[in-house]
């Protein structure tokens, strides 16, 4: 028995009854059986006349309306229990937020919280009333055996813990064998998808066909290793079968004997007959329901594990309200730790206007890397200012955006909004005043228009505009149903670029953020595209701050300010002359303790830094 | 796609299908040893039931004790033989199993070898058809063989009753067929109609919660995680309400099973009664009844199980019949001996009857140590062009030459042995990053590994994270600049002697980008190369820029001549030009 199952089943309310509905169902179908071998084996012996078959043919109704019974309180209670999982499994994926989310596969997260979760259905449907079944009827059965023939039941008796013992037993030495095969298996399904998925590379490189006999290799070797435990493993049955059927045996010789000495009568002898197979069939019955309802095990293990908390807890916020600001010009070289928090407030509200940022000393680690992703960074961001920020792939430039979005939490250091540490903010109040678009927007299955307006409850008009804004209008309009297009899996139909501008439409939709965060919204597109990309970013950073992660030129010409990032360091950081052309750069590094340009007071939202074009 | 022959399906992919008849050929005699012992097992079952009921009925009638010897043997020899016999089954069952999955996914594969780019299928979609494959294996096991092992019971049973009050086998065979045949087909009838209900709703469950993980990062950034998460619950509450009345369904078939069950042994004693055969044989004739039964009502949970198993047999079939993108020569002609010229002329590709051609008109020719450079926007069909030299989309009208040999007579697969590089989309394959790389070179040696990652500008990173380093899980420990100079590396070890690069810059920043562009002009120096680029850096060095712009070709020349005259190529040197600095 799973016990986290049975704890959540027992938890919820619409749970419980349909399980107790359907137990109770099954156990009064399996006691009908009784009263059917009584009839049966009054009518077959001549003590009672056909007209018992009336009766027996009710008993016969009543039972199969019970079994239908059973089956539609195991269905919902089947449906109730995997709604509540799946929703709790949600709830718990959103929470966990998209840093810590990458570190789970979320290929498996997808298809556990999915389809995966139907695997529970032979455990709750077969396997729960089947263990139901098997505490009552056996027992019913001894009872009646008892009174009917002493000799019968004592048999009975004496085989009957052999199935249990026997089950567990072998259960209990194969165990682990089977759940290794049982891993194996989805490893070998997850190598054919991987190497189905990766075919046209492998076509490339003329390894197509080759692939195909590494399959089929793959396959024959996890089959005869299968076989092997099988062989074994299948004892168990082997041996739970025997002792079902010899018992039969057992019982059947000798109560033919006695018949035939005249000590006991037919109509007793075929009720034992009747009846003796009933008391095993329970018990194996849960033995091959367990085996069916294995896989619903795995996914119950799974999805516990991921709603568990985690082993390593997220950093908790740390209010900090008197040593905020008293620490703004002063970086310490300490994580902020807790010993500075003073107590649980609850968040304190970002100050209000576009706020300075900044970052004292911090160190990302994530976990299972060696290498920090930022590496005792500091860096001020002026209200205002634009921001490029430029290095290789891996450096850390993504991670230091994430940090800014609270999607992590620095290891060391800290990270202070308008003189507040972030970590003591209300995170989602402080999103709010974000407008991030990341390397690769994820489009939802639902309209263009609602992935614009994500997040935000924008009229038709406000959409229309932000998409305008974002360069997006042309092609949205063309499209089968304009605003209303439904998108298909993952934005499938429209191109790289048509994708970043629904992005950017996204920013535009939200008039009132304060600051742009933009990952290299450029990447992948070719000049044409780009332009437009660029050309919307310009007009979306005015009156705003913005931290652009770049790596092509034009999106860098829109910075005020370039900062090169290395292996999670801060490497050159100056100022991009104005106007643009030929002129030198001005180096002027900085850091917080260091000069910094004169800096506009937080109440002028909309100020700029270093000019504007 | 849903009939078997169209052309372009050679009579060798045709024999390769993934349907359950053709695997079935492969293996039956295994099937038929696991059919054998299943259907032993249950008539030694019906047999001790049987023998049981006649040994007790007659004893009662106290005859001497050696009419009973030889149902007292009886009883005791197949109550051992049963637990044997279905070992036996569950062993060979599973052999079969087995093996039928290995086949079925040994030749889906194989089947989509031909097929054109798998882009455009999905992710989840190429997911099902991987779990569809184990629909074969469930037609074997848990339809055909209990069903077989059922019918023979069934007929057993018959037969025998057939002996005792052909009435009473009556009675049965007309329960048996209730049970066996009338139920599974409208349990498989109903499973049609309810997941051609439930189907759509779980896929837009999928969707949603797809939405909400691969999303998760846009979500939290615009505070819009409630109310995804509210329409997952919405879908999964519609789910939950189709799947209730699902069970209802199937409750109904096993509660009908249960019922034919007893009426069918009260009929057949009254049946016997009424025929006044004796006390024995209704005794055998109840008692077999009862027992023929166990085998068959399962085989309405089979018939359930059976429409799903169509319905994915279907689509593989649909997959199986889909055309080979590009039709292999019924002989092949030789592959040219290098070096290799490559005369493309006129050539039209279009990607489906009715659209306009991707490919309208474009001729090239490249002459051993030549390098072309395709440059023009998204969708002018720069990729296009490398997948028809690939032989991986077929072309409508042209020609592609290598050395006077007709593309058309040579295999593709010799054809991309000779013409290949770093393609669109490249995949890392859940491996180490030695074997992602040696997959484009299986005689490598570590030297040459070395050489391609440096080549690449890989060499930091596969320093820092090391050659035996798993790759894969989703692709997401390899960034997207990584992943690109991976694929890369690939084509530098793959050393073909035509080499195509799509985009080996994409996702690189600035520096970077050009750093790499330099040293693959670099490397590729004297070796026949087709770029496809939209960086036009470092472009001076190549024999012939050709631009492209809706499929046609709208200019072409050296680099020199292109930025001489207005047009796109020099709007976008231009651009490129006076943004350069900044970095």
């Amino acid at each position: 028995m799973h016990k986290d199952l049975l704890r959540l089943a027992r938890s919820e309310r619409a749970v419980r009854l349909h399980l107790l509905v359907c137990a109770v169902a099954a156990v009064l179908a399996g006691l009908l059986v009784l009263a059917q071998a009584e009839l049966l084996s009054g009518v077959l012996s001549g003590a009672f006349t056909t007209a018992a078959l009336l009766p027996l043919a009710a008993v016969v109704v009543v039972r199969a309306l019970f079994g239908g019974l059973q089956g539609v309180a195991a269905g919902r209670t089947a449906t109730a229990l995997k709604s509540v999982l799946r929703g709790r499994l949600l709830s718990r994926l959103r929470d966990l937020g998209p840093a810590r989310l990458t570190a789970h596969r979320s290929g498996e997260l997808v298809t556990l919280a999915g389809r995966g979760l139907d695997a529970l259905d032979p455990y709750i449907t077969g396997y729960l009333p089947a263990v139901a079944v098997a505490g009552v009827v056996p027992l019913a059965v001894l009872v009646r055996l008892f009174v009917a023939d002493l000799g019968t039941a004592v048999i009975v008796l004496l085989t009957l813990p052999l199935i249990p013992v026997f089950g567990a037993l072998v259960g209990w030495q194969t165990k682990a064998v089977t759940e290794r095969q049982w891993r194996a298996l989805s490893r070998l399904g997850g190598h054919f998808l991987d190497v189905v998925r990766g075919l046209p590379t492998l076509r490339a490189f003329g390894r197509a066909r080759y692939q195909a006999t590494v399959i089929r290799q793959v396959a024959d070797a996890h089959r005869s290793a299968t076989m092997r435990t099988l062989r074994v493993a299948f004892l168990s049955s082997l041996v739970l079968e025997l002792v079902a059927s010899l018992s039969l045996a057992l019982v059947a010789v000798p109560v033919g004997l006695r018949l035939l000495s005249g000590s006991l009568d037919l109509r007793t002898a075929l009720l034992v007959l009747l009846l003796a197979p009933e008391a095993y069939i329970p018990l194996r019955a849960m033995g091959t329901k367990f085996h069916a309802a294995m896989e619903g095990v795995a996914a119950a293990d799974d999805t516990f594990a991921v709603l568990e908390p985690d082993p390593e807890p997220a950093p908790e916020p740390e209010p900090e309200p008197e040593s905020a600001p008293g620490s703004r010009r002063a970086p310490r070289p300490a994580p902020a730790t807790d010993e500075a928090a003073t107590g649980g407030d609850p968040a304190v509200l970002p100050p209000q206007g576009v706020p300075e940022i900044r970052l004292e000393n911090v160190t990302v680690r994530y976990p299972g890397r060696e290498d920090a992703a930022l590496d005792d960074v500091s860096l001020v961001v002026a209200p205002g200012e634009r921001l490029a920020l430029v290095g290789e792939s891996g450096a850390g430039k993504s991670t230091l955006l994430h940090l800014l979005l609270g999607f992590v939490t620095p290891s060391e250091g800290r990270v202070l909004v308008g003189g507040v540490d972030l970590s003591a903010l209300d995170v989602d109040l402080w999103r709010r005043r974000l407008a991030f678009v990341p390397q690769r927007p994820h489009l939802f299955a639902t309209s263009v228009a609602d992935n614009i307006r994500l997040g935000s409850s924008a009229s038709p008009e406000e959409v229309r505009a932000a998409a305008e804004a974002a360069r997006a209008g042309e092609f949205v309009a063309a499209l089968p149903e304009g605003y209303a297009t439904v998108i298909g899996e993952r934005g499938a139909g429209l191109s790289a670029g048509q994708r970043q501008r629904i992005a950017l439409a996204r920013a535009f939709c939200r008039p009132d953020a304060e600051m742009l965060l933009l990952d290299e919204p450029t990447a992948r597109l070719d000049g044409r595209s780009e332009a437009a990309i660029v050309e919307a970013t310009r007009t979306l950073a005015e009156g705003r701050t913005a931290v652009i992660v770049a790596h092509r030129p034009a999106m860098i010409d829109l910075a005020d300010r370039v900062v090169r990032v290395e292996a999670g360091k801060v490497v050159s950081d100056h100022l991009v002359p104005r106007p643009s052309g030929g002129a030198e750069p001005v180096r002027e590094p900085r850091t917080p303790d260091g000069a910094e340009p004169a800096q506009e007071p937080r109440t002028s939202g909309g100020a700029q830094v270093g000019g504007s074009r | 796609m849903s009939t078997g022959t169209l052309p372009g399906t050679t009579a060798s992919e045709r024999a390769a299908s993934p349907n359950g008849r053709g695997l079935l050929a492969g293996m039956g005699g295994r099937m038929l040893a696991a059919v054998a012992a299943g259907a032993a097992a249950e008539l030694a079952a019906l047999g001790l039931i049987g023998a049981a009921a006649w040994l007790i009925t007659r004893a009662a009638e106290q005859p001497p004790l050696a009419a009973l010897s030889v149902a007292i043997v009886a009883v005791r020899a197949f109550a051992t033989s049963r637990g044997l016999f279905r070992y036996g089954e569950r062993l060979a069952g599973h052999d079969v199993a087995l093996r039928a999955q290995a086949t079925t996914r040994e030749r889906l594969y194989a089947a989509l070898i031909p097929s054109g780019p798998l882009g455009h299928r999905g992710a989840d979609l190429l997911s099902r058809m991987v779990d569809d494959t184990d629909a074969v294996q469930d037609l074997l096991v848990r339809c055909l063989q209990p069903a077989l092992a059922a019918a023979v019971t069934a007929v057993a049973a018959v037969t025998l009753g057939a002996f005792l009050l052909p009435a009473a086998a009556l009675v049965l065979l007309a329960g048996l067929l209730v049970a066996g045949l009338l139920l599974p087909a409208g349990a498989a009838a109903a499973a049609r109609r309810w997941s051609a209900r439930v189907a759509p709703a779980r896929a837009e469950l999928a969707a949603r919660v797809a939405d909400l993980v691969h999303g998760s990062a846009d979500l939290a950034a615009y505070g819009a995680g409630e109310r995804a998460l509210a329409a997952s619950a919405e879908s999964d509450a519609k789910l939950a309400a189709l799947e209730r009345r699902q069970s209802r369904a199937n409750a109904a078939a096993l509660a009908l099973g249960t019922l034919v069950q007893g009426l069918t042994v009260a009929a057949i004693v009254l049946v016997a009664h009424r025929a006044g055969i004796g006390q024995v044989p209704t005794a055998v004739l109840a008692l077999t009844a009862l027992v023929s039964f166990e085998p068959v009502l399962p085989l309405a949970a089979a018939g359930e199980r059976f429409a799903g198993v169509t319905a994915a047999l279907r689509r593989l079939r649909e997959v199986q019949a889909t055309p080979a993108a590009v039709p292999e020569p019924a002989a092949p002609a030789p592959p040219p001996d290098a070096p290799l010229t490559v005369r493309v002329a006129d050539l039209v590709v279009r990607h489906a009857a009715g659209r306009a051609p991707a490919l309208d008109g474009v001729s090239l020719t490249l002459t051993p140590g030549r390098r072309v450079a395709v440059v023009g926007p998204s969708g002018a069909g720069k990729s296009t062009l490398l997948s028809a030299l690939m032989r991986t989309v077929d072309f409508e009208a042209g020609r592609i030459l290598i050395n006077d040999t007709d593309v058309r007579e040579l295999s593709p697969d010799d054809v991309r042995a000779m013409i290949t590089g770093l393609t669109q989309d490249p995949y890392v394959f859940r491996a180490t990053l030695r074997d992602n790389l040696r997959l484009a070179g299986p005689e490598a040696d570590e030297e040459e590994l070395a050489r391609a990652v440096h080549r690449a500008r890989l060499s930091t990173w596969v320093e820092r994270i090391g050659w035996d380093v798993t790759l894969g899980e989703d692709g997401r420990t390899v960034s997207g600049g990584q992943l690109q100079r991976l694929a890369l590396a690939r084509a530098l070890l793959h050393d073909p002697e035509i080499l195509l690069l799509d985009e080996p810059a994409e996702s690189l920043d600035g520096a970077t980008a050009d750093a790499l562009m330099a040293d693959l002009l670099d490397v590729t120096h004297g070796r026949t190369t087709l770029l496809v680029t939209h960086r036009l850096h470092g472009l001076e060095s190549v024999d012939e820029i050709i631009v492209l712009s809706g499929g046609r070709v709208t200019q072409r020349g050296h680099h020199d001549e292109l930025v001489a005259v207005p047009g796109y190529y020099r709007d976008l040197w231009e651009s490129e030009a006076l943004t350069a600095p900044a970095s």
